[in-house]
């Protein structure tokens, strides 16, 4: 039988209970949870979608992305996902409302042991007056 | 495969009149396989009888499997006898820290203050293992180890012998976080590890009115075990963990409760107790 990495499972469990936006993805990148306040950005309930693979659920959120110079490969949770290393950036998006969002992302790999990656989680939160050119920050 | 329970009391040895009848010593299982060999799954105060049970007939090789290194599965090691004989060969095998080995932490445990002895100075031959992540042999019995959800580095194990399986969870909270009764499966804690299991020795610490104050303390209700039980269809259910504020008559209210729950034949759900043996077969 399979079962999710009790990492994973501990991961949702905390996006569960945030008040921030939190996506969980495996060490596939599959995009495995997101919670509540996720909807506000996806504009859909996980339990609509089901888990999805790397080759789709990207779709969902460079259609909204706004930042200059801002592209799938360098969003925080990809960074984390391809180069195993933590990432913060701050970038705009459009909500599925039409809402313009400024929003902070840090994204960090998830290993159950020193030699084990299991997948990555990303936290976004808003950042009030952020810079409205769009530009970009972070790395 | 046969079992016997040495100790099914969790968190503190609680001996006493009120707890007579299932027991006051802390977690310690003892597994034989068919082929003999002596495999002790965790080292609480329950150890201590083992080891004197043995006597002189104790086997040249013992594997003593910890589920974590809390006080009460550990506390008896320094009371087992064979890590006093010069002519044993004891394999501890558990979960290591992020930092630090097996070794290093149960050192800590054999070192003064907290015991007079230095685990480098015990006579018998020790060799330590961190749990493998794959399924590794130990004669006839296949053991497989799993982290689960508990406090601090913990793992359950599931012990196959002779297409039987023995699953042990002795501490563990499946439920936190999660609504056991809609949660898909595969986001459960241990759920892979006690599937289609024959006989499944599970936490079952508190009742469903204790639990709302010890949530992220680690432990079941009663109410998550028999959940658990059922969504990983386990065949057996064995009440292990018992509170040490429990006597053994709210043991016995608490069985009641889990047989209403449990649904199916009666004896499909026990209390552990000292001495219990338990085929599995």
């Amino acid at each position: 039988m399979q079962q999710k990495s009790l990492v994973l499972i501990l991961a949702r469990d905390l996006a569960e209970k945030l008040a921030s936006a939190m996506f969980v993805v495996d060490h596939e990148g599959t995009l495995v949870y997101f919670n509540e306040p996720a909807e506000r950005i996806l504009g859909k309930a996980f339990s609509d979608v089901g888990p999805l693979p790397l080759a789709e659920w990207p779709r969902a959120v460079t259609s909204q992305l706004a930042s200059e110079g801002l592209t799938l490969e360098n969003l925080p949770l990809f960074v984390a996902l391809r180069d195993r290393e933590p990432s913060h950036r701050e970038f705009n998006i459009t909500t599925v409302d039409g809402s313009p969002l400024s929003i902070a992302a840090t994204a960090f790999p998830l290993f159950a042991r020193t030699d084990e990656f299991v997948g990555a989680a990303s936290i976004f939160w808003e950042v009030p007056g952020a810079d409205e050119s769009g530009s970009a920050k972070g790395s | 495969m046969r079992a016997r329970i040495w100790g099914c009391r969790g968190s503190l040895a609680a001996p006493g009149p009120e707890t007579v009848r299932y027991g006051g010593n802390t977690s310690c299982l003892e597994v034989r396989p068919s082929d003999g060999r002596l495999i002790v799954v965790d080292a609480g105060t329950g150890a201590r009888n083992l080891g004197i049970a043995l006597g002189d007939a104790r086997p040249e090789r013992i594997d003593i499997l910890l589920s974590h290194l809390h006080l009460d599965h550990i506390e008896g090691l320094g009371f087992f006898g064979p890590v006093w004989d010069s002519g044993c060969e004891v394999h501890i095998w558990g979960p290591p820290s992020p930092l630090r080995s097996l070794r290093e932490d149960i050192a800590k445990y054999f070192s003064p203050p907290l015991f007079p002895v230095h685990l480098d100075d015990l006579p018998s031959h020790l060799v330590i293992h961190d749990v493998p992540a794959a399924e590794w042999e130990l004669g006839a019995a296949r053991i497989r180890a799993q982290p689960i959800n508990h406090p601090g580095p913990t793992v359950g194990y599931r012990i196959e012998d002779e297409g039987k399986t023995l699953t042990y969870i002795s501490d563990h909270e499946p439920a936190l976080g999660v609504d056991l009764q809609t949660v898909s499966p595969d986001w459960v804690s241990g759920y892979a590890l006690a599937y289609g299991t024959d006989v499944l020795l599970h936490d079952a610490q508190y009742t469903e009115e204790e639990y709302p104050q010890r949530v992220g303390w680690g432990h079941s209700s009663i109410s998550h075990t028999v959940t658990f039980a059922l969504i990983t269809k386990a065949r057996r259910l064995i009440m292990f963990h018992h509170d040490p504020m429990h006597s053994d008559a709210q043991l016995e209210a608490m069985l009641l409760r889990a047989k209403e729950l449990w649904g199916r034949e009666p004896d499909g759900v026990v209390l552990s107790y000292e001495g219990m043996e338990i085929d599995v077969t």
